[in-house]
C-alpha cells in the first residue's frame, strides 16, 4: 500500500503531539528538580560546619577570602573592611549572596551566621559589638532559605 | 532514482519553527526522532555577513571559540581576547610541569609522569550532548569511553558498617531485594488492594520475585541465586571445588545506613547515564582542537578592563598582563563569554536589566584533586577498572582512570570531587593540606596501598582561580524568572554566552548551545541593521 507523504507526516505529527505534553512536563520537573549539574554523586555529605565563628570562617569563608581574610583578584578583603562597621552589612550578604558569592542561609544556621559575623568583625577588624542571632532573624525578616537549583553549589 | 533537492532537515525545522512557533518545531523534531535528547539540530548555516563587519569575542573557552568559528564561516572578521595563556577556559587538563597559581599566591607545580593528567573541570561527556560530540568529530578529537558505572567500586558512609566501605553491587542488590520482599508481602497481605487490580497484583508480585531475587516464600535471603548478582563468598570455579559459596546479605537496617539509593538514583540521572566519553589524552584536547581551527585569531594574556558600545560599534579596552600595555579593540558586535564573577567587576556599558542579571548569579566552588600513584593497585588487588568509589567525606569520591588499564606504570586517581561544605573546606586549605586530607580520606577505600603508593598530587580550587572565581553559575527558580531572559537578551551590540547563559549549567554542552543561540541572534541583528 502506498501512502502519500502528507498522510505519513500527519500521522507522525499526531503521534508526536500525543507525547509532547508529558515530555514537556518531565523537562520542567527536571529543571526545577535540578540535579542537572555535574556532581560527585556521593550522597549527603557528613562534613559538619562547627558552631564557633572561627570554625565557620575556616571551613567556609576562607575558601575565597583566604585565611588572612585579605581576598584578592576581585575577591573583597574582609580584613580592614570599613563596610563591616555596619553590623547588618555582612549578615545581609550572607543571607542573600552578592555577585559571584552565593547566599549561605541554606548551609549555615542563623546562629552560625551571627557567630561568623561577630568573628570577622572583631578578629579581622576592630568592631567589637557582637552580632546576635536576633540580629540575623531581624535582617532576614522571615525570608526562608533559598533553595539552589543544583547539588553542587 | 532522482532525488528532489528539498530542504535540509535543519532548514525544514527552521521553517516549521517560524511558521508554528516553538511547540510546533518541538513536535516536528520529536517526529524526526531527536528532540527529546537535545536541542541541537546541526551546526548553524549562517552566511552572508555584511562585508567588513567584525565581531569581537571575549574569552577563548568553548562558547567563545565556537562563536568565533561559526561567525567567521558566516563571513565576519573575528578577533578573540583571552585572559589566560591557553585556550579552553574550564576545558582544561593539568599535566606534569604545569603551574597553578591561586588567588593569594599559593603556587603548585604538577609532577605527573608524561601521559598522566587531571581534568579539573569537565571530565565526562554524556552520549546525548550532541553539540559537543558533533564538534569533537568535526575537529578530529578522539574520544574513548568514560567508565561511569562500576558495580565493583565502593560505597562508604562514615556511619554505616562501622565505616567499612561496601561494594556497590552488594548494597544495590540488597536494596532492591529488601524493597521487593516488603512490597510483595504487602501486596500479598492485601495492603495495596485499593491501589492495584487483582491481575496487576499478581503480575507485580511475579516481577518483584524476579527483580528482587526472592525465594519461593517471597523472602530475600542469602543463597546462590542472590549471589549471582551481589557476588559470592567463594566464586564459582572448575573441577572438584568448583561449587560456589553464597555471600551473606546485609540486614535492611544496615542497608538503610549506607544510603545506597543515592548512588542508585545518581546513575539514573539524565546527564549521568551511560554511555559517557572522554577525549583521549585529556579534556583539553577539545579546547586545543577548537583553537587550532582559529589559528591567529586569539590574543592570549589579554585582560579586558572596559566594554563600551555606541552607534558606531563596540570598543573594548584590554591590558596585556605580561607587559601592562593597554590597547583598544573595536568591532561592530561583541560576544562576551567572560564568567559572571569577573564580568561583574568590569565596567560594561549595558542596560540596567542585563547589569542586574550579571550580578544575580553566584558561582559554585568545587575542588578536584589528582593523586599520582606508583601502581594501579585498585585494578590488581580490587578488580576495579574505572568508575567511582563514593564517600560522605569532603572528597565525595575517588575516581579511577579510564585508560592504560593493566599497565605497569604510575597512574593518576581523581582523589576528590568536592562541592558544598566539603568543597569550601578543601578550597580553604593550603595545597599541601588538601593533598593530606585527600590521602587521609581516600585511604578508607584502599588502606594498605593509598599512602604507600602515593607519589605526588595536585589540586584545583575553583573559587581561587583568578580568571573565574568559581566553577559554575548557579540559578534558582526565582533568579531564572527575574533575570535569565535579561542575561541572554542582546543588549545593543553585545550578547553574552556561556554555560551561565543556558539551562544546561556547568556542562560544556550548555556553553555551546548558548553560543549557537547567541550568534544566530547576533547575525540576525547584524543583517537587519
Amino acid at each position: 500500500m502506498i501512502r502519500s507523504h502528507r498522510q505519513m507526516t500527519r500521522r507522525r505529527m499526531r503521534r508526536a503531539s500525543a507525547i509532547a505534553l508529558p515530555l514537556a512536563a518531565i523537562l520542567c520537573a527536571w529543571t526545577v528538580g535540578g540535579r542537572a549539574q555535574d556532581t560527585a554523586g556521593g550522597g549527603p555529605s557528613s562534613v559538619k560546619v562547627g558552631g564557633e565563628g572561627k570554625e565557620v570562617f575556616e571551613t567556609i569563608c576562607q575558601a575565597c577570602h583566604l585565611a588572612d581574610a585579605k581576598g584578592g583578584s576581585g575577591i573583597p578583603a574582609l580584613a580592614g573592611n570599613t563596610h563591616l562597621a555596619d553590623k547588618d552589612f555582612m549578615v545581609d550578604i550572607l543571607l542573600k549572596g552578592r555577585g559571584g558569592m552565593p547566599w549561605f542561609n541554606d548551609m549555615l544556621t542563623p546562629k552560625q551566621i551571627a557567630a561568623v559575623a561577630t568573628y570577622v568583625r572583631s578578629h579581622f577588624n576592630s568592631y567589637s559589638e557582637p552580632v546576635t542571632e536576633a540580629d540575623v532573624q531581624r535582617i532576614a525578616g522571615g525570608a526562608k532559605a533559598s533553595p539552589r537549583d543544583c547539588a553542587t553549589c | 532514482m532522482i532525488e528532489e533537492a528539498g530542504p535540509s532537515r535543519r532548514e525544514l525545522l527552521t521553517m516549521i519553527g517560524k511558521a508554528g512557533g516553538a511547540i510546533a518545531m518541538y513536535q516536528a523534531m520529536t517526529a524526526l526522532g531527536h528532540a527529546a535528547e537535545t536541542q541541537f539540530t546541526g551546526p548553524p548555516a549562517l552566511s552572508g555577513a555584511r562585508k567588513g563587519s567584525k565581531v569581537l569575542v571575549l574569552g577563548a573557552g568553548l562558547a567563545g571559540m565556537l562563536a568565533a568559528y561559526e561567525l567567521r564561516k558566516a563571513g565576519y572578521a573575528v578577533q578573540i581576547l583571552e585572559y589566560q595563556a591557553r585556550p579552553g577556559g574550564r576545558n582544561y587538563s593539568i599535566r606534569g610541569g604545569d603551574k597553578i597559581v591561586e588567588v593569594g599566591g599559593a603556587t603548585q607545580t604538577c609532577e605527573f609522569q608524561p601521559g598522566n593528567y587531571l581534568n579539573p573541570g569537565p571530565w565526562r561527556i554524556p552520549h546525548h550532548h550532541r553539540t559537543l560530540l558533533h564538534y569533537c568529530k568535526a575537529f578530529g578529537v578522539e574520544l574513548e569511553p568514560f567508565i561511569q558505572m562500576n558495580h565493583n567500586a565502593f560505597v562508604h558512609q562514615t556511619k554505616a558498617f562501622g565505616g567499612k566501605p561496601q561494594r556497590y553491587k552488594e548494597l544495590a542488590t540488597d536494596f532492591k531485594g529488601h524493597v521487593s520482599e516488603l512490597l510483595s508481602k504487602s501486596l500479598n497481605a492485601g495492603a495495596l488492594d485499593q491501589q492495584v487490580t487483582a491481575e496487576d497484583k499478581a503480575r507485580l508480585i511475579d516481577a518483584l520475585r524476579d527483580w528482587g531475587l526472592l525465594d519461593g516464600d517471597l523472602k530475600y535471603a542469602s543463597n546462590v541465586h542472590v549471589s549471582s548478582q551481589r557476588g559470592y563468598d567463594r566464586a564459582p570455579g572448575g573441577g572438584v571445588n568448583g561449587e560456589p559459596t553464597p555471600s551473606k546479605i546485609n540486614s535492611l537496617s544496615d542497608l538503610l545506613d549506607s544510603k545506597v539509593w543515592t548512588q542508585m538514583g545518581f546513575y539514573f540521572n539524565y546527564v549521568m547515564q551511560t554511555t559517557m566519553f572522554q577525549p583521549k589524552g585529556g579534556m583539553d584536547m577539545i579546547g586545543k582542537a577548537f583553537a587550532k581551527q582559529l589559528a591567529g585569531l586569539i590574543t592570549y594574556n589579554a585582560k579586558v578592563t572596559k566594554i563600551a558600545q555606541g552607534d558606531a560599534g563596540v570598543s573594548v579596552m584590554w591590558e596585556d598582563v605580561k607587559t601592562g600595555k593597554v590597547s583598544e579593540a573595536k568591532a561592530d558586535y561583541c560576544v562576551c563569554t567572560i564568567p559572571l564573577p569577573v564580568l561583574n567587576q568590569i565596567d560594561i556599558q549595558v542596560g540596567a536589566p542585563m547589569k542586574a542579571a550579571i550580578k544575580a548569579v553566584p558561582y559554585s566552588g568545587q575542588v578536584k584533586i589528582g593523586l599520582e600513584m606508583r601502581s594501579r593497585f585498585w585494578e590488581e588487588k580490587y578488580s576495579i577498572y574505572g568508575g567511582h568509589s563514593f564517600t560522605d567525606q569532603a572528597i565525595a569520591l575517588i575516581s579511577y582512570p579510564n585508560f592504560d588499564f593493566f599497565k605497569d606504570k604510575p597512574a593518576v586517581l581523581l582523589g576528590a570531587f568536592a562541592n558544598g561544605a566539603g568543597g569550601y573546606q578543601l578550597a580553604g586549605m593550603t595545597p599541601e593540606q588538601r593533598i593530606e586530607a585527600a590521602l587521609a580520606q581516600g585511604s578508607v577505600f584502599h588502606p594498605a596501598e593509598y599512602r604507600k603508593e602515593f607519589m605526588n598530587g595536585v589540586s584545583l580550587a575553583w573559587s581561587r582561580q583568578p580568571w573565574i572565581l568559581g566553577c559554575c553559575g548557579s540559578w534558582t527558580e526565582a533568579s531564572r524568572a527575574q533575570h535569565y531572559q535579561n542575561l541572554v537578551a542582546m543588549d545593543g551590540r553585545i550578547v553574552l554566552a556561556g554555560e551561565h547563559a543556558s539551562y544546561y549549567g556547568c556542562w560544556m554542552e550548555g556553553a555551546l548551545l548558548s553560543s549557537l543561540d547567541a550568534i544566530e541572534r547576533l547575525h540576525k541583528t547584524a543583517l537587519a541593521a
